[in-house]
């Protein structure tokens, strides 16, 4: 039952599993941060219809189950209203989960961002004011740095729920370590060595998650603005 | 909002208002014309058809599809933040003891269930069973086995035939949503307990209580207030999750409402999707409203000495020192 032997005969299709999360998550991440930063600036933004599309945004995206954003774009968007990135149906498939992932997690980036401009106090940007700071000076000098700071330990938080939403993307066509696993344990011929697959594969995103846990509590502790 | 200074800008003046309204005609212009292209793509693909749209009107497919898949949603949901509660309680409190040999074996079982995907947990309760229970039959485990499986685990309708363990979907669900959300809850509750402050445990030593005594009538008592925001926004992520179910075809909402619809009805899947997604939407955002409710109160709350752990996401990752603002459920 504990025999590895299935496991490293497999262990090619799943090291090309863990590869096909990683490039989902790096492009969603850098996605996602850019649908994130978007999102706030409307939300927060002194124009009302921008900060009304905002909150609709991301009231809509968040409440919606990730099973079913990523099913509407791979099912929805590309199949049915024929909205491809290319012709290949992997890639097309691997951009559709890319943007489904993305505009997901873009929702939490956003709730986060916004969280993290409102630990500033009043007072800073009254001061910034005060001492003739324009406002894109003190948005540059004085908010957004605060803002930083104090969002990376969140942010490392969305950054790991998002490398392990990475598996929902298996409902997606999306061949990534969850679907290489049902696979794997799909096949007749493989009956032992069940519980080493799954070990591995936890053990897998173990290393993925921690670490980014671990770097991102002490980043967000070196960098903490003291108040 | 719009008449007060904040961080961001001031009050607008004049000029600031007037580009205000231009920036707002701006906008809407843009936001309009994204919307008519997706109309006009719709048009084109035959998606405004009055067939696509009715079935939704039509009461047999909401008896026979749409509310049983929601009920199996509701089970599922409803089954696991029990157990997820008392899960969550066991290891949070195990989390919290004197004992190293009790600590850190929860802390273990809390980080691992935690660092892995809650597809990953799904996946393994409805597919290993399956395979490792005939040679746990013959092993001197066997009888073990066929005794739990007939005498606790038949409640979740795992059954046992010669030796073979079949796990249902609704029980692989559950499993997953148990041991995923369960892990975060002890979180909660170690967060929750931690935010008592330190005098009342000391106050309620010095009377002459014992630990039992100390964490029983004293530390839970405000700590159960002050994390109930929390809990219920976990409630809210763990409700959204059971739409993993999807995957192992599990009935739940979304396997009725975008599978068994469209696959019936003229493949009608972005229809069924927008249908059940307002749904989701729905359930999920009366709940997220109970729990900022919940947590104004617990704030205003003077039963509690505890500071309130907000109910915008769970506690931080491992090595986070700071409050999380929100962490994306699963699914």
């Amino acid at each position: 039952m504990f025999d590895f032997t299935p496991f490293f005969e497999n262990s090619g299709e799943i090291l090309r599993g863990f590869w096909a999360t990683l490039r989902l998550a790096g492009a969603a991440a850098v996605l996602s941060l850019i649908i994130g930063t978007v999102m706030v600036s409307f939300r927060v933004a002194p124009v009302p219809v921008m900060r009304k599309f905002g909150t609709g945004y991301v009231n809509i995206v968040r409440n919606t189950p990730l099973t079913l954003v990523l099913l509407m774009c791979s099912l929805g968007l590309n199949d049915i209203l024929a909205l491809k990135f290319s012709s290949v149906s992997s890639t097309t498939y691997y951009w559709w989960a890319v943007v489904g992932l993305s505009a997901y997690t873009g929702a939490f980036v956003c709730e986060t961002l916004r969280s993290g401009i409102n630990t500033i106090p009043l007072g800073q940007a009254e001061a910034a004011r005060s001492i003739g700071l324009t406002f894109t000076q003190s948005l540059r000098m004085i908010i957004l740095p605060q803002a930083f700071r104090s969002i990376i330990a969140p942010m490392g938080s969305v950054l790991i729920a998002m490398i392990k939403n990475t598996t929902v993307a298996a409902a997606a066509s999306y061949g990534e370590v969850a679907l290489v696993t049902k696979t794997i344990v799909d096949k007749p011929t493989f009956s032992d060595g069940v519980i080493p697959l799954f070990l591995g594969v936890a053990i897998g995103f173990l290393i993925l998650t921690l670490p980014t846990g671990y770097f991102f509590g002490w980043l967000a502790k070196r960098m903490a603005v003291a108040r | 909002m719009s008449r007060e200074a904040n961080v961001l800008f001031d009050i607008p003046g004049p000029r600031a208002r007037k580009r205000n309204r231009l920036l707002s005609v701006l906008v809407s212009v843009v936001l309009l014309a994204i919307l008519a292209a997706l109309c006009w793509r719709l048009q084109a693909k035959g998606q405004f058809e009055k067939q696509l749209w009715t079935p939704f009107t039509e009461w047999t497919v909401w008896r026979h599809l749409l509310l049983p898949g929601l009920l199996n949603t509701l089970k599922a949901a409803a089954v696991a933040t029990v157990l997820a509660l008392i899960f969550g309680a066991v290891f949070g409190l195990a989390r919290l003891s004197d004992h190293w040999w009790i600590r850190l074996p929860a802390g273990a079982v809390v980080e691992f269930f935690r660092g892995i995907p809650l597809l990953i947990l799904i996946f393994l309760a409805f597919f290993v069973p399956n395979k490792i229970s005939p040679a746990i039959a013959e092993s001197p485990f066997g009888q073990l086995q066929r005794m739990s499986v007939d005498y606790f685990f038949f409640i979740f309708g795992v059954e046992s035939n010669a030796g073979v363990v079949t796990v249902p979907a609704f029980a692989a669900v559950v499993f997953g949503l148990v041991m995923y959300n369960g892990a975060v809850l002890a979180e909660i509750v170690r967060a929750g307990v931690l935010a008592v402050p330190k005098g009342q445990s000391e106050a309620a030593y010095s009377v002459g209580l014992r630990k039992n005594g100390v964490m029983r009538l004293v530390l839970l008592p405000q700590a159960v207030t002050a994390m109930m925001p929390a809990i219920v926004s976990q409630i809210v992520v763990l409700l959204k999750d059971t739409a993993l179910g999807f995957i192992i075809a599990y009935g739940e909402f979304l396997q009725a409402g975008f599978k068994q619809v469209p696959a019936n009805y003229h493949n009608n899947v972005l229809q069924a999707g927008i249908v059940v997604a307002i749904i989701y939407i729905a359930m999920n955002m009366s709940l997220s409203r109970l729990a900022t409710w919940l947590e104004g109160r617990s704030r205003r709350s003077r039963r509690t000495s505890a500071k309130t752990l907000g109910s915008s996401g769970p506690p931080p990752a491992p090595g986070m020192t700071r409050q999380a603002t929100g962490e994306p459920g699963a699914a």
